[in-house]
């Protein structure tokens, strides 16, 4: 399946998005996700399935002002 | 100061970007005594560990921090940036922008009004990134914000207060709101004209990271928001057009 995570195309076997975040070595714990522009709890990502073209959004701390 | 049934004594809020190095920013939070440093989120590069790094700076310095939406132009965005940040930083409070220009990054109060109301029903401590204007204001507080962040100028301009008499009504209409002066400061002397009029606080970030001697530069700004303040409280005198004698005329000896 392919979806697109932060912008970049991937061809996934996951069909959660904790799986996908396993899968794509995104373990850290100070991420947060969303899915087609929805927040998605870390609690869950478990429970949440993707489809086909999927835009995943995975973010982390950065300085702002 | 209290924000959201937090106490504060530090009035000068500061921005953690552009500094020179993260060691200069870490030693500018400590020579200035900020509590308070703004943070926000971007987009996950896999296997840098720039983001940890990051967060273990801001978490081993001690201070609070207000994530921003900053970048967010539509209510969806920034309704959803405000979540992931709650999760990342552990905190219930936003400083919320929703920009409507791209030149002035200047608030687009329709969007911010609606994103406020989404946040506030949702149990977050909203600062509302927002222009002087009574009206939004008003709305923004009937939304469940219980702080107001008008801006000076644009952000990054280093221009002071644009509309100094818009920051000194809005203080008269709204006395018991705590207000912080947000974006467009560039100098000590600017953050001291906004406590002189009265507002509560103010964050800057630009003018400390970007200046030669950024630690020096943060000190200076706390000494001038602290002088702000100290001569709001003193009650300032009322201008006048003409002169008025300082030293006493009666009893002058009559000499010509």
């Amino acid at each position: 399946m392919k979806v697109f995570v932060n912008g970049v195309a991937y061809e996934v076997r996951a069909s959660t998005l904790a799986g996908l975040l396993a899968e794509t070595g995104q373990t850290k714990p100070y991420i947060a996700t969303a899915l087609n522009g929805t927040f998605v709890p870390r609690e869950m990502r478990e429970r949440t399935a993707l489809s086909e073209a999927d835009r995943i959004e995975i973010v982390s701390p950065i300085e702002g002002g | 100061m209290d924000f959201y049934g937090v106490e504060l004594s530090n009035r000068l809020l500061l921005g953690t970007a552009q500094y020179p190095s993260p060691a200069v920013l870490a030693e500018a939070i400590r020579a200035a005594g900020v509590e308070v440093v703004t943070v926000s989120l971007r987009r996950e590069a896999g296997g840098e560990r720039a983001g940890q790094t990051f967060w273990d700076l801001i978490s081993g310095s001690g201070v609070r921090v207000l994530p921003n939406t900053a970048a967010c132009y539509s209510v969806k965005e920034a309704v959803t940036t405000a979540h992931m940040a709650r999760e990342v930083f552990a905190t219930d409070w936003v400083k919320l922008e929703v920009i409507g220009n791209a030149d002035t990054l200047q608030p687009d109060p329709f969007g911010l009004v609606e994103a406020a109301r989404i946040l506030s029903q949702d149990g977050f401590a909203v600062f509302p990134y927002t222009t002087e204007d009574i009206v939004v204001a008003e709305r923004l507080l009937e939304a469940g914000c219980q702080v107001l962040m008008p801006w000076g100028a644009p952000i990054g301009s280093a221009r002071g207060l644009n509309n100094r008499y818009g920051l000194r009504t809005l203080r008269g209409h709204f006395p018991d709101v705590p207000i912080v002066v947000d974006a467009g400061i560039g100098l000590p002397s600017h953050a001291a004209h906004a406590m002189e009029l009265g507002c509560d606080a103010v964050l800057l970030n630009t003018a400390v990271a970007r200046a030669g001697d950024p630690v020096a530069m943060a000190r200076a700004f706390a000494d001038a928001v602290a002088a702000g303040r100290a001569a709001y409280l003193a009650g300032p005198i009322e201008k006048s057009d003409m002169a008025t004698p300082s030293t006493p005329v009666v009893g002058k000896a009559f000499l010509s």
